[in-house]
């Protein structure tokens, strides 16, 4: 597999302790109820967040080996993160934001075209919408050629209407990238539309007994407080 | 009226800012972002003129600048001259004196950023080094600016400290505040009185700017 990890973590409630791989033009869906994890596990792939144990492989390199004592320095991942909201630097506008680490400054132009924010390009972040700063998320994350993209629930801050018509064209876009994506989402329906693979994390731990307990309303967890935040299929899918 | 001690006032003030603005952006962004054991002790060892009698910063100055003291000996071999009482002498007593009131404003404005911004730069591959340059320093420019006018107008009403490391020699080390207060000791209430009634205007006008730069970045613009 292109990608690879294992890793454990001692976290505050619960030891997370996960295995998984991905190819490269797949995208793998990391599900399961908030704070079970998953915001953890892609920021261990980022080099954002140190994993206790562990290793993380990505074709022949070695970014993270605990019983080799490597940790290979965020700049140096080359990955593409786009994270929930509030990244875009506000100092910037949408142009100098998606072209802040492009590898080819002629390209900018095209993607801001594609996710269709071409003409907003003079703006700064804090002049657009909320969906049109994770357009320009995704163009300054694409900007800088990245050998692995992250997602980290990058439209759960947005509507409906908006977050339907984003997860089409990331679809669609999804077509042409020839690199592994992970994506983390707790919105099922989101997950079965976009995902070649989904991977369920409970509590630090792969679940895949978890969206059939999910849609026939079993909680998670024993633990009460827990389950109410829980994601469900809503039945209008 | 004196228009030289007032002409040393601004030229003093002036070089003071430029230079502390240079070595509080590192310091700020050391207190800021960086852990090591000591912080603390650190931090408040800078801030430590404001808690001191200027006439205290003064005599140490005094005994450092000195022929005998480490600073002056290292200033003397290098350039034969002497530290105290020279224009050179009071711009770093000056530095000495105002560094708080640089280094606050700046660490605040450094502490506002989003840590996620910070986080998105190494993502997009920049080091420690660009990150500052290009992410921090250009989401502190109110800091900076505050900073810089505070430091400004401290060095205007700076008396104590340059009286004592720069004395008094005319169009050198005579800086308004002193000349005032030659004035009145001369008797020469009227020189004194057109003197103090320059800086009222100059520190008021310059305050109302702290106060707009303040204003704008707690409205986020």
């Amino acid at each position: 597999m292109a990608f690879d990890l294992t890793v454990k973590k001692r976290l505050h409630y619960f030891d997370l302790d996960l295995s998984l791989s991905c190819d490269d033009g797949r995208m793998l869906v990391l599900i399961g109820p908030s704070g079970g994890g998953k915001t953890t596990l892609v920021r261990m792939v980022a080099g954002l967040t140190m994993p206790d144990e562990g290793r993380i492989d990505f074709h022949e390199e070695s970014w993270f080996d605990s019983s080799r004592g490597i940790n290979l320095p965020t700049r140096k991942r080359r990955i593409g993160y786009v994270f929930q909201e509030y990244t875009l630097f506000p100092h910037l506008n949408l142009y100098d934001n998606a072209a802040f680490a492009a590898v080819d400054r002629k390209e900018v132009d095209g993607l801001l075209e594609l996710f269709g924010i071409a003409h907003l390009r003079k703006r700064k972040p804090h002049l657009v919408s909320g969906g049109e700063r994770q357009r320009c998320a995704l163009c300054q994350a694409i900007a800088r050629r990245p050998r692995m993209l992250l997602l980290d629930e990058p439209f759960s801050a947005l509507d409906v209407v908006t977050r339907r018509g984003l997860r089409e064209e990331l679809k669609a876009l999804k077509n042409n990238l020839t690199f592994p994506i992970l994506y983390v989402t707790h919105d099922i329906g989101e997950a079965l539309f976009l995902a070649d693979e989904i991977l369920p994390i409970v509590e630090g731990q792969i679940d895949r007994g978890w969206m059939q307990r999910t849609i026939t309303r079993q909680p998670a967890t024993g633990n009460p407080a827990r389950a109410t935040r829980e994601p469900r299929l809503a039945l209008a899918y | 009226m004196d228009f030289l001690s007032l002409y040393v006032t601004l030229k003093l003030a002036l070089v003071a800012t430029i230079l502390l603005l240079l070595i509080a952006a590192p310091i700020a962004y050391v207190l800021a972002y960086a852990h090591f054991p000591g912080k603390a002790l650190f931090e408040a060892l800078i801030y430590l003129p404001i808690a001191l009698p200027p006439t205290v910063i003064g005599f140490y100055l005094i005994l450092a600048m000195g022929p005998k003291g480490a600073v002056g000996r290292a200033w003397g071999l290098l350039t034969g001259g002497s530290l105290l009482f020279t224009f050179l002498g009071i711009v770093a007593a000056s530095v000495l004196y105002s560094i708080p009131f640089a280094v606050q404003p700046i660490k605040a404005a450094f502490l506002k950023i989003d840590p996620r911004l910070l986080e998105n730069a190494s993502v997009l591959g920049l080091s420690r080094f660009a990150a500052f340059v290009r992410v921090i320093l250009p989401n502190s420019v109110g800091g900076m600016a505050a900073a810089s006018i505070l430091v400004f107008l401290h060095t205007i009403g700076a008396f104590g400290v340059l009286l004592m490391v720069g004395g008094s020699v005319p169009g050198v080390t005579k800086v308004a505040s002193i000349a005032v207060y030659e004035a009145v000791e001369a008797m020469d209430y009227r020189a004194a009185g057109w003197m103090s009634l320059c800086f009222i205007p100059i520190s008021y006008a310059f305050l109302l700017l702290v106060n707009r730069l303040n204003g704008d970045a707690k409205h986020g613009v």
